[in-house]
């Protein structure tokens, strides 16, 4: 279905305009000679690292870095996935895969609910006072996260639960909070107050409406906060090797032990394999919500 | 049906005085309209009546109950907006039957409901469709629907036909009118167009700079209006203000124009209202005026008189002909005219 709908407006497009700019015009050459370049240019580290994942150790000693195997080989990806050493212990990279998931979902739903809330507040129910708190939360998002590592850490020890996975939410959850008070309170200010004031001759208190009202108009939104939650949290390194604990670690951390291994040979190919594996989560999803993506961002900016 | 009074209403908004001081009496089953130029406070208005927007100090009491600080949902009002405000995730019947869900009302008894407001408003056959499958004239009537499931005592409509084409415009303002005819109502109605405030009310409250500036029946209100600007905001073409004086004979001069007047009026400066349609031509009239501009309208013609310098508008009626440059007599008919302060601009 997501395939069809991305195709539609590539076929109506030609229909429309084909009929009269049929013609290369030296123009149209030159934009596609550029075009073609930058996507060579950001597809030319994939390949190699797809086709080196590929090889066996020997043919990447010979130096070909651009040659498709001689020899087809899954075994860097087995390694990388379950053998590979990531510090003490060598079982491979999916144990961080299945943190990363851990750590990820909540760090996702949760930041989404409350943002979704906060925005709806804010924009809605306008509070007293509710400029100056958006304020003071945007202020946060301009804070260097370096600054506030420490006093977290102090703060997260004081309360116990330093080094675990409710510690890493919790630290997602407030480094989230900034970008998803502000996303949803934009994307809420776009649909009419009117909207708001029927539901409140409805007789919807604040959890109905938001429920019934609000919550079912945001699924754009909802989509385009997720993508940009889960990216972020699964691309972090810094906040899962502070926060996390010893046995939380994340993909991303995992992945930094099994290439920076300083005994023994370089296993290029594992590490390919390895670091293919843990770009595939985000990588996935932009292929797949692209389009969701592009129109939420669209509508914040236009409206925001 | 229910009443609504406020009673010394004031309204401020982010630091603004928009409404200070109001007194208003809507009595049971009236259509009232509060008409007035944007920005005049009239929304203001009916949003504090409906509870969407504080009122800073004042009492408003709807159905003999001080509905002051009550929740919107708990004021027994359904409302109506310009934008129709439909949940657009919600099919028409949802729609509908959301505010009494709400409310907690069995299922039997919303059905009841809904099934009327859709008989009423020949909604039946739409009632499973979602708002985006919906034209603006059926999605303002799902709108109408919504508010009257809640059979609340007062309706509050706030423009609720300015979204719509002309054509669609004036259908459902028909449609309105028997709506009210049949239900008995009260109902509250905020427009700014004076042609919906002159068919739909039965009293027009025109407001300003969030005063108002006169209460009457739409006759009244055109005929005595309070001062010039209830005089000017009424009426298309716009009444004709010139400034001269009221002599001790009781004629009004300004250059060449003199007319008779027939109320006994003070002496001194004054500003003479009259309505397009209160100047006929006639080949014996006592005045003369030279034509600068004939508008046609189809079933009328607007002149545009230059009258010793004044310029004056009058709607002719039948199919005779005028051209630019033409000279000729016209009266004034004295016992319509309004005399108007030309400091304070209140009538005299």
């Amino acid at each position: 279905m997501m395939a069809q709908a991305l195709r539609t407006p590539a076929v109506q497009a030609p229909v429309a305009a084909g009929a009269r700019r049929r013609h290369f015009t030296p123009a149209r050459i030159g934009i596609y000679v550029f075009l073609l370049g930058a996507a060579l240019f950001f597809l030319l580290p994939l390949y190699v690292m797809i086709v080196t994942s590929l090889k066996g150790m020997d043919e990447i000693r010979a130096g070909a870095i651009l040659a498709l195997p001689v020899d087809w080989t899954l075994e860097p990806w087995r390694q990388a996935w379950s053998t590979v050493c990531t510090g003490a212990s060598c079982e491979g990279i999916r144990g961080g895969f299945w943190n990363s998931v851990k750590i990820t979902l909540p760090s996702t739903i949760l930041p989404i609910l409350i943002g979704a809330i906060n925005g709806y507040a804010l924009s809605f129910w306008r509070p007293r006072g509710a400029n100056l708190l958006f304020g003071v939360l945007l202020a946060g998002a301009f804070i260097p996260v370096q600054v506030m590592i420490y006093p977290l850490v102090r703060l997260l020890a004081g309360a116990g639960i330093f080094g675990s996975l409710p510690a890493i939410v919790l630290v997602h959850l407030v480094f989230g909070m900034p970008v998803m008070t502000l996303l949803f309170r934009n994307y809420y200010a776009s649909l009419p107050q009117e909207l708001f004031h029927a539901a409140r001759i409805d007789g919807g208190g604040f959890w109905r409406i938001f429920l019934h009202v609000v919550l079912p108009l945001s699924t754009p939104i909802v989509i385009v906060a997720a993508i940009m939650q889960v990216t972020g949290v699964w691309n972090d390194y810094i906040l899962g090797l502070v926060f996390a604990g010893r046995d939380n670690l994340p993909m991303t951390v995992q992945l930094n032990n099994v290439i920076n291994t300083t005994t023994g040979t370089r296993l290029y190919n594992v590490n390919m394999a390895a670091t293919i594996l843990t770009a595939l989560v985000p990588l996935a999803l932009y292929f797949f919500s692209g389009r969701w993506f592009v129109r939420g961002i669209a509508a914040g900016a236009v409206k925001g | 049906m229910a009443n609504v009074h406020l009673r010394k209403l004031s309204i401020t908004l982010g630091g603004k005085p928009i409404i200070r001081e109001l007194d208003l009496q809507v009595e049971p089953g009236e259509f009232l309209v509060l008409l007035g130029p944007s920005g005049c406070g009239k929304s203001t208005l009916l949003h504090s009546i409906a509870g969407l927007i504080d009122a800073t100090a004042g009492s408003i009491e709807i159905g003999g109950q001080d509905m002051t600080l009550a929740d919107p949902s708990e004021r027994g009002i359904g409302m109506v907006f310009q934008s129709y405000a439909l949940y657009p995730t919600m099919t028409v019947k949802d729609n509908m039957s959301f505010g009494l869900k709400m409310a907690g009302t069995p299922k039997a008894e919303i059905a009841r409901r809904v099934g009327r407001a859709a008989e009423m408003l020949q909604l039946d056959a739409l009632l499973s469709r979602k708002p985006a499958q919906l034209s603006g004239g059926q999605r303002q009537r799902v709108a109408i629907g919504r508010a009257l499931v809640r059979e609340a005592g007062v309706f509050l409509f706030d423009e609720p036909l300015s979204n719509l084409d002309a054509k669609l415009r004036a259908e459902l303002r028909r449609e309105l009118k028997l709506l009210h005819a049949r239900l008995g109502s009260t109902m509250i109605y905020v427009t700014h167009d004076q042609v919906e405030a002159m068919t739909l009310a039965s009293r027009i409250v025109v407001m300003q700079g969030g005063e108002v500036q006169q209460i009457g029946t739409p006759a009244e209100v055109y005929e005595r209006p309070a001062n010039r600007f209830v005089a000017g905001f009424l009426g298309a073409p716009a009444m004709n203000f010139i400034d001269g004086e009221v002599d001790l004979h009781n004629r009004f001069g300004a250059g060449s124009l003199a007319l008779a007047l027939q109320e006994a009026m003070p002496t001194g400066a004054a500003t003479l209202g009259v309505r397009p349609e209160h100047v006929h031509i006639d080949a014996h009239g006592p005045l003369h005026g030279s034509v600068t501009l004939v508008e046609p309208m189809g079933n009328h013609q607007v002149l545009w008189l230059d009258c010793g310098g004044h310029l004056l508008s009058a709607i002719v009626h039948g199919p005779a002909q005028y051209r630019a440059g033409q000279a000729l007599r016209f009266g004034i008919d004295a016992a319509r005219v309004s005399l108007f302060d030309p400091v304070g601009g209140g009538r005299l």
